[in-house]
């Protein structure tokens, strides 16, 4: 049996002391644990000494909406429930519903999703086979095995919510030993597999706010080879306002392409420069496409994963335009 | 180390848990209820599925110090070879397990969507139990006991 | 006593009789089991792909408190292997690794942290050596070969075969075409890992527990191994979670818990982890293959040449014969007029290859049903016509000297042919949807022994108590095929018992005669027959006392559900049985099985792939194909096979839906690939089983052919089923989008790959187009039996 590493455990039921926790070399937050514990299992953090649980923490868990419309939902509600609220927009709910498996998402939380570590086919490997290879960058080594030309780390961003946190212009809130602040969702990522969280380690992510999205019309697609347990290979976050026949305003987000969930600018301008058309949908598709690289870092081949980008954009820009194969 | 008081099958337990002990280690190796099963330890089969507060939960990436005050139920909670759960029984009668191995998670996830609904279609149940491997089977007598388990719960 | 089944408990659906106790977590897998001062064991793996071991270093492991005793591979001289022809493995590493994932050295420790600790605190100095990991590199000449001294090429095996003159059957031919094509090894993943406890008896034997398939072929090799005479050593083979041939080699784990038994004199259990068993792995060989046929104008085979070059990983193991029954079988489906098979078995520095449902069989068998596939189109021929013109007949001998026997394979193929309206919907269906056609056979268990012996294979003995109370003894381990229940309902439906009231003690060799184990689909087959013929003898014993009590002709006595009958008299079989106790004593009836032996022809090489009678499948595959996206869908799939008799038509089903689930699997998404000499995923994350929402409807359709050696007919279904679905998916994938994807697994990116290949003007496949560099002897002529 893979066991964890002994490790100690602390789960403060005020969230200072969580903080103040974090701030100890050798601290991992856990949420649901469903990251972290097979990550620890794998011996991939070296110097995780204690365990740091959100559980008890009061008020960081449960959804609302507020007057504006706005949504809330606390860090530690499950993937499950997110996936089951109806109050919860649909797009969310279909993301969060699309997470792994179903027992992953009764115990996965919206918080620990979008702070997914980043993964990568030469580190998320059990600890004999690390052995083997020679460390990688993140592993401590000095070379990255995907690309050793450059010493920079390709470890792939792996959230279903992140892509679409970042279309719908959520806001994250992290409190920290400095006190509190609210990001936009785009400014939590860092585009480096090795620390891929805008946040500092100790600062904790306790809610995210989805704003009103009177007009929007939001979707998400995602690509694995299994219908469950798998992480996305690609993912497609579009959020699209549509007037007189014309988009005129779109975030298009694509997941696991990078470290860091990436906005496709110039697939943007491309959108709302004219009036949609299946003519123009391709060309966005296309740009998508030449917008992104990905690695050979994760399941299938680096070129099949980006010749998907045209089409799960298509496919996804299809379907909220109305326009349909 | 501290004691840890957890609530499984409707009894009692107060034991002394070292940290990063998970429920599968506890429940299997400190308390002896061995039909929880495991293939991965990572999440990845559910084999080792539990019920916590009625919820479907992988106990390999569950530690043990936080499922306490939770009720636990394991595949032992449910029936017994005298008297069977209906999803055991029809487990055995649809030929839902060949090897067994994956059968108590499968069957607590079975019972975990039995109890939130009556009578789900196949593909609810497909949805359901999407994150319990069966290496044997081909998941299609699994699809049928739980439908017919389900229509005799009352 | 009548030979039909007329009690109506065989045919009968029923449950296994151990179901509620896997339904209730009750029954007892090897990691279940706990004894008082029970020690940890784990193994340290190399973490080199070719090595010399320099030095291992234990004193910092030894010095640690809780750990009991360190072992290295000093402690296990005497090499072994499960073939007699291949003993070349330690229980642990001596002055070499030969791939990533070997064991080196283990611990016994108190609890499992600290076994975990003292394993990382061991030190191993290497001396690496240039890796093999490819056929092609395997294939030139090395300095330092895996096995032996160099320079040699890394060769394990080879056959060259030649039945009938191949080239005067190309000449005569009226099309020839050839292909090449490349099935990827996969791994068993059995959902419960393997494991193994080794403990002392209160007599100081040694006992050891394990999650195996052989139980008989783990006692010889620990006796081996461990140098001690068989008869102090008892082998318990727990249920299995899963088996599928993954459990059917010996381990070092299982070596390893028993030598920590011995010098603890602790009870001392090992269970892998994931990673180990992909390490351990013994799963299917890729296996890259050339294969080039002659045909008539109507498509009748002239000729067959097949070429297959198997990559062995690092050990022997069953490879010896994995690399025959690449080629061997395929005469047993079609009538092959002169077959030339040659096949070379290469050693690698990955993990060792050997047996997987089907064993050897999937990948020649998907070469030769795509190949067809192609040939008909060449030929303008429907793909159900071309099979159907060279169809093996029953009761005839094979090119290659197999004895067939039963045959139901005409009707497995009208049957899947119809049901799935074949003929008018293929190459009928809109772009994208498809059918595709293929079929199969398999042993009925292997027909040769592992090691040479002329004992039966399967033995089994029957008592019976005062109370009517019958129990079967065998050593049939079962690993989820339901041989147990076989067991009872065999006996059940010879003595008119219910299979529930029978008590069934399998798998253990102090208790239990010999069966040689659960592979090569051999257990309904060997150790139904012979439950059948002790059941007939105890059948004879009761009924005989029964006629002397009631003073009538024993002709006239007879068997019905729980009674002995004659005209109208009647007693209940407890009462009977008592009269035949009173009159005989212990009531105790043995059978025994051996397979006959003018089932093999006499060349060498014949040994592998006889067996005493040959299941037939076919299958019809319905697929969906995204060409956009290259993702194959697999909608539904028919399934015919020809089981001789279904003894159980509930378990029958079983095993045809769970072949499919695994066929899909292989065709769709498993391999166990490597980057370099490391694995390239190691874990359920990686290692792609489909899940319930990948699975298709089935179909499945039992032919009952009734074999004239079967245990009331019967055959195999374990294995059979699997083999058919893989090309079948290949050939619709092709009916759907136009590609043919020459390569398993048909992964989308390989389907898009061939999509663009077309639209740029080229073939629109996608495969391998090279062959490794390498000279077969010539080929060992061998005249076909006359016909």
């Amino acid at each position: 049996m893979l066991r964890l590493p002994p490790l100690d455990y602390a789960a403060p039921s005020d969230l200072d002391e969580v903080v103040a926790l974090l701030a100890d070399e050798g601290s991992v937050l856990m949420a649901g644990g469903t990251d972290l514990v097979p990550n620890l299992k794998r011996r991939q953090y070296p110097g995780a000494a204690r365990i740091v649980s959100l559980r008890r923490v009061p008020g960081v868990a449960g959804i609302d909406v507020a007057d504006d419309g706005s949504v809330r939902i606390g860090a530690l509600t499950t993937l499950a429930e997110v996936a089951a609220d109806d109050r919860v927009p649909a797009v969310v709910r279909e993301a969060a519903g699309l997470v792994a498996s179903p027992q992953l998402r009764n115990r996965g939380t919206v918080g620990g999703n979008l702070c997914v570590d980043t993964r990568c086919h030469w580190l998320n490997i059990p600890e004999t086979w690390r052995q083997a290879a020679e460390p990688c960058l993140k592993a401590g080594g000095e070379v990255c095995w995907v690309a050793p030309a450059k010493k920079w780390c390709w470890a792939v961003s792996s959230s279903d919510l992140a892509p679409v946190m970042v279309a719908l212009e959520a806001t994250v809130r992290l409190v920290g030993p400095d006190g509190v602040r609210e990001v936009p969702a785009a400014e939590l990522y860092r585009d480096d597999g090795m620390d891929h969280l805008a946040k500092r380690p100790a600062e904790v992510i306790t809610e995210v706010v989805i704003p009103p999205l009177t007009g929007l019309r939001a979707g998400y697609r995602k690509l694995r080879r299994r219908g469950s347990i798998d992480f996305p290979i690609l993912g497609v976050a579009a959020a699209l306002r549509f007037v007189d026949g014309r988009c005129n305003d779109a975030r298009i987000v694509l997941g696991a392409v990078a470290s860091a969930p990436l906005r496709v600018t110039a697939a943007e301008e491309l959108v709302v420069s004219e009036p949609w058309s299946e003519g123009l949908v391709e060309r966005v598709a296309e740009a998508a496409g030449k917008a992104v690289r990905p690695m050979s870092n994760t399941d299938l081949t680096s070129r099949y994963r980006k010749r998907m980008v045209p089409v799960y954009v298509g496919r996804l820009l299809r379907d909220l335009g109305g326009y349909h194969e | 180390m501290e004691p840890v008081t957890l609530q499984i099958n409707g009894a009692t337990h107060r034991l002394f848990v070292a940290p990063h002990r998970t429920l599968l280690e506890t429940l299997r190796e400190d308390l002896g209820l061995t039909g929880t099963k495991h293939g991965c330890e990572l999440g990845e089969c559910g084999a080792c599925t539990v019920l916590v507060d009625g919820t479907p939960t992988l106990s390999c990436l569950t530690l043990t110090v936080e499922a306490s005050g939770s009720e636990i139920v394991t595949i032992e909670g449910i029936g017994t070879v005298a008297h069977p759960h209906p999803l055991q029984r029809a487990f055995a009668e649809f030929g839902a397990a060949q090897c067994g191995y994956c059968t108590p998670g499968m069957i607590l996830t079975a019972k975990a969507l039995l109890d939130h609904r009556a009578r789900p279609g196949s593909d609810e149940i497909g949805e359901a139990i999407a994150g319990n491997m069966c290496r044997c089977t081909g998941y299609l007598p699994i699809i049928r006991a739980i439908a017919a388990a389900a229509e005799e719960l009352p | 006593m009548r030979l039909d089944p007329h009690h109506g408990v065989v045919g009968t659906a029923a449950p296994r009789i151990d179901g509620l106790a896997q339904a209730t977590g009750s029954l007892r897998y090897v990691d279940d089991l706990a004894f008082p001062g029970m020690l940890w064991g784990k193994i340290l793996r190399s973490t080199q792909a070719h090595a010399r071991v320099v030095s291992v270093d234990t004193r910092a492991a030894e010095a640690m408190p809780g750990v009991r005793a360190v072992l290295t591979g000093e402690d296990f001289p005497v090499a072994f292997g499960l073939l007699p022809v291949s003993q070349d493995e330690h229980a642990l590493a001596i002055d070499k690794v030969r791939h990533v994932g070997e064991p080196v050295a283990a611990v016994a420790a108190d609890d499992p942290d600290i076994a975990q600790r003292a394993v990382d605190a061991i030190e191993v100095v290497y001396e690496p050596l240039p890796a093999v990991t490819t056929m092609e590199e395997a294939a030139a000449m090395a300095d330092e070969p895996i096995h032996g001294e160099g320079p040699r090429v890394n060769r394990h095996r080879e056959v060259s075969l030649e039945f009938g003159d191949v080239d005067a059957g190309f000449d005569a031919a009226y099309h020839v075409r050839e292909d090449v094509l490349f099935y990827q090894g996969n791994n068993h993943a059995a959902l419960e890992t393997h494991g193994a406890v080794g403990l002392l008896t209160d007599e100081g034997r040694l006992h050891v527990y394990s999650s195996t398939q052989v139980p008989h072929y783990l006692h010889r090799i620990l006796a081996k191994v461990l140098e001690m005479p068989e008869g102090a050593i008892r082998v318990t083979a727990c249920p299995t979670g899963g088996g599928f041939g993954g459990k059917t080699d010996v381990f070092s784990h299982e070596l390893v818990a028993a030598k920590f038994a011995l010098v603890t004199g602790r009870p001392t259990k090992i269970v892998l982890t994931r990673e180990e068993v992909f390490y351990a792995h013994r799963g299917r060989h890729p296996v890259l293959m050339w294969i080039k046929t002659g045909f008539t104008e109507d498509g009748r085979i002239t000729a067959m040449w097949l070429k297959t070059y198997v990559d062995g990983g690092a050990y022997g193991s069953y490879g010896a014969a994995s690399l025959l029954y690449t080629g061997q079988l395929l005469p047993v489906t079609y009538d092959i007029p002169a077959y030339r098979f040659q096949g070379v078995r290469f050693f690698t520095n990955k993990p060792a290859c050997g047996p997987k449902r089907g064993h050897g069989t999937p990948q020649g068998r998907f070469g030769l049903e795509v190949h067809l596939d192609k040939a008909a189109e060449d030929l303008a021929l429907d793909p159900v016509a071309i099979r159907r013109r060279n169809l093996i007949e029953p009761h005839s001998l094979t090119v290659n000297h197999l004895r067939v026997t039963s045959c139901g394979l005409a009707e497995c193929l009208d049957r899947v042919v119809d049901a799935s309206g074949f003929r008018d919907r293929y190459g009928e269906m809109p772009p994208g949807r498809g059918l595709g056609l293929a079929v199969g056979a398999y042993l009925s268990g292997a027909g040769l022994p592992i090691y040479f012996n002329d004992m039966p294979q399967s033995e089994v003995m029957l008592k019976v108590d005062r109370g009517g109370g019958v129990t079967v003894y065998s050593m049939a381990a079962d690993c989820g095929q339901g041989s147990t229940t076989m067991l009872a309902t065999v006996v059940g439906e010879a003595l008119g018992l219910d299979p529930t009231e029978l008590t069934v003690v399998t798998a253990d060799t102090d208790l239990t005669p010999i069966d040689l184990g659960s592979y090569s689909s051999r257990v309904t087959f060997m150790a139904g027959n012979a439950a059948l013929e002790a059941a007939l003898r105890l059948g004879d014993l009761i009924l005989t006392a029964v006629a002397d009590e009631w003073e009538v002709d024993p002709d006239r006595v007879e068997l019905g559900r729980g009674v002995v009958v004659a005209g109208d008299r009647q007693m209940t079989w407890r009462e009977a049985v008592q009269i035949a106790e009173a009159r005989w004593g212990l009531l105790v009836a043995t059978g025994s099985y051996k397979p006959p032996k003018d089932i093999k022809g006499d060349y060498r090489g014949a040994g592998v792939g006889p067996s005493p009678a040959y299941s037939y499948s076919a299958c019809v595959a319905e697929v969906a194909v995204d060409a956009d996206t290259g993702v194959v869908s697999v909608e539904k799939v028919w399934l015919a096979h020809d089981i001789g008799r279904s003894i159980n038509p509930l378990m029958v089903q079983g095993q045809i839906e769970g072949s499919v689930h695994m066929a899909l699997g292989e065709v769709l998404m498993e391999e166990q690939a490597f980057r370099g000499a490391l694995h390239d995923g190691p874990s359920l994350l990686d290692y792609k089983i489909p899940t319930v929402l990948e699975m298709c409807d089935v179909e499945s359709i039992i032919v009952e052919s009734v074999d004239p050696e079967g245990p009331f007919g019967a055959k195999e279904v374990g294995q059979g089923p699997l083999l058919p679905v893989i090309p079948a998916v290949v050939n619709a994938v092709y009916d759907a989008v136009g590609v043919r994807i020459d390569e398993v697994p048909v992964r989308p990116d390989k389907v898009i790959a061939a999509l663009r290949d077309r639209t740029r003007g080229g073939t629109g496949r996608y495969g391998p187009t090279s062959l490794p560099d390498y000279e077969f002897r010539p080929p060992l002529p061998v005249d076909p039996p006359g016909r």
